[in-house]
């Protein structure tokens, strides 16, 4: 390198077009690599900054139709009257000063074969590398939940609109009203969402309307920390809170929109406020752009979050099939960093590293009461791998004082979650 | 073109070389320590309101931290299952990339009085080894300056519960403050800025 030339770098850059022809990456001095990030919730905002950050000559652009973004975790906290919307509302502003163009738009289709990717504003955006972060869709399993259903029985499993509506509902119902929340089947968005839920509104009946009950009619027999919700169950909302399996007649097939009526079969659940869950799978733009499997999900090469059904394009977040990490806000920010840092590889002509990887998930299931699970990945023998002897749960026999400290530590999680992804 | 092919392959490998570091076995450095940052904050600077800063800890306090929670020798809420996670080689692969960040200092919310009436518990009882209004991360106690204050009141709580062993030098200073000469001092470190 020492007698790198002037001249012979010109020689060099003058055979970039060469050089593409076989088949190596952009080389310096060439245009500038280009990435488009489509989606900017967790996954997708911190993939955008992460890239940015390692390598600032990436031009990243990041689609996304919302120019406020509220986070599914912590709108629990709303429901329950602990906290605003305002609290859980982030802005692209973070990351235009990391210098992502933000682009407010949905993007209508992928074509991988061209690289580009166009939007319902009638753009084009021309990528090197594509990541594709779209969260969830909701699939039908259960008849009579359309799109007018969904306004009078919230799911609020996307934060926003939904999370407002079912909240309003919660206050205008009468002391000793039945609220329900039909839980969807696995996989889905945030696994110990729905109990975390329950215990958020149960905290909310008892101080408001101490006369209501909760029931969980639930699509599946168990479900994740599932020792550790039951035992607040009985330790906080003994009395309120009712959790149904499938197997003793909790899951709901059909509801009545009108009449806000669940249906188990041929037994009715009329309610005064119906919180219903539907099954999920990938985001509809991973769907219509072909990333997704027979089962809905989109397959990826644990490395570096690439599809291994189309190239150059790397999903991330809910929609990616990253098992074992679990379907979780925390799993999507640390896909968003190992993608970010292989497309960085990538384009620079590295071979991606070892990927490393973590969960950490909080539920704050009463007052000075909350509960963790996490867990330590990395790459076995090509395959996402939990590592062996990390990780786990809260110990049931924890004691109070440190239950309250998982508390601020989960107050922590989200504030810390919410900078280093958006911020 | 007159480009000889082959000596420009060469050439471009050679430029390739160059801006490639070395390539060692696992995961990168700044791999593993950017998971930590979803609760303790990216590249270690902590929003708070509890999780502590990590940003420019010395090697030697980090991994001691993390050897005692795999051990579960320091009391903790998660950490001791995350640390569970990582060989001794990858937690000092990690504590080399906090050592290497500036300290961060967070803008702590405390009491003011208190900081203030701290400032003497400080001079008279800590200063010793907590150099510099405890920023400095050379003397290996860990960096108390601009830390979030329930996390030096919950480090505080397990030292005096004798849940987590306190250097015999600090257990003689600690057993002859009072505790509000304990929490004043607390909110003196939360105060530096």
């Amino acid at each position: 390198m020492a007698n790198f030339t002037r001249r012979k770098f010109l020689q060099v850059t003058g055979g970039a077009v060469a050089v593409s022809s076989l088949g190596f990456p952009a080389i310096v001095g060439a245009a500038s690599k280009k990435v488009v990030v489509v989606g900017g919730g967790v996954g997708g905002a911190t993939a955008a900054k992460y890239i940015r950050m390692a390598d600032s000559s990436i031009d990243v652009t990041l689609i996304e139709p919302n120019t406020e973004y509220y986070t599914c975790f912590m709108s629990n906290e709303v429901l329950s009257g602990h906290r605003t919307m305002d609290s859980i509302k982030v802005t692209y502003d973070g990351l235009k000063g990391h210098g992502v163009n933000v682009v407010h738009d949905t993007v209508t289709d992928i074509d991988a074969a061209g690289k580009k990717v166009m939007t319902a504003g009638g753009k084009t955006f021309a990528y090197d590398r594509c990541i594709v972060a779209p969260g969830i869709s909701f699939a039908s399993n259960i008849e009579g939940y359309d799109e007018a259903a969904m306004k009078t029985m919230p799911h609020a499993w996307k934060a926003g609109e939904q999370t407002v509506i079912l909240r309003k509902q919660l206050e205008a119902m009468d002391d000793g009203g039945v609220v329900a929340i039909a839980a969807p089947p696995n996989p889905f968005r945030c696994p110990p969402g729905p109990y975390e839920r329950a215990c958020q509104i149960a905290m909310y009946l008892r101080a408001k309307k101490p006369k209501s009950k909760l029931i969980i009619l639930d699509a599946k027999d168990k479900f994740s920390k599932q020792g550790l919700f039951m035992q607040a169950f009985e330790r906080h909302h003994a009395g309120i809170i009712e959790w149904v399996s499938a197997e003793k007649g909790g899951k709901v097939t059909r509801v009545d929109a009108a009449t806000n009526t669940l249906y188990v079969g041929d037994t009715a659940h009329k309610v005064a406020v119906a919180n219903v869950i539907p099954a999920q799978t990938a985001g509809a733009i991973a769907i219509k752009a072909g990333l997704t499997d027979d089962k809905g999900w989109c397959p990826i090469d644990g490395r570096s979050f690439e599809s291994t059904i189309h190239k150059n394009v790397h999903v991330i977040g809910d929609a990616s099939v990253a098992t074992p990490l679990p379907k979780s806000g925390y799993a999507a920010n640390s896909e968003g960093k190992v993608a970010a840092a292989a497309v960085v590889d990538l384009l620079n002509g590295r071979e991606p590293g070892d990927p490393a990887l973590v969960n950490t998930c909080y539920s704050v299931v009463g007052p000075d009461d909350a509960i963790s699970v996490a867990k330590v990945y990395d790459l076995k023998d090509g395959k996402l791998n939990g590592v062996e002897g990390s990780g786990g749960l809260t110990s049931k026999d924890s004691s109070p004082e440190m239950r309250a400290r998982e508390v601020d530590y989960a107050y922590s999680w989200f504030a810390n979650i919410k900078k280093d992804s958006w911020g | 073109m007159g480009c000889n092919k082959k000596a420009l392959v060469a050439l471009i490998g050679s430029v390739f070389m160059a801006g490639t570091t070395q390539v060692l076995a696992g995961s990168s450095a700044s791999m593993m320590a950017n998971t930590c940052a979803g609760c303790h904050g990216t590249n270690g600077q902590s929003a708070g309101p509890a999780s502590p800063n990590l940003a420019g800890m010395s090697e030697s306090y980090f991994n001691d931290s993390m050897k005692a929670f795999k051990e579960g020798t320091r009391p903790a809420t998660i950490m001791d299952r995350i640390a569970k996670g990582y060989s001794d080689e990858q937690i000092e692969t990690m504590a080399g990339f906090f050592a290497g960040q500036p300290v961060y200092k967070a803008m702590v919310p405390h009491d003011a009085a208190k900081a203030k009436a701290g400032a003497e518990t400080y001079d008279k009882s800590c200063a010793k080894c907590h150099d510099e209004g405890g920023s400095l991360p050379g003397d290996d106690a860990g960096i108390l300056a601009g830390q979030w204050l329930p996390w030096l009141q919950y480090s505080m709580a397990d030292f005096k519960a004798g849940n987590r062993e306190m250097p015999k030098k600090m257990a003689k200073q600690v057993e002859k403050l009072s505790d509000a000469e304990i929490d004043a001092v607390l909110n003196y470190f939360a105060s530096q800025k």
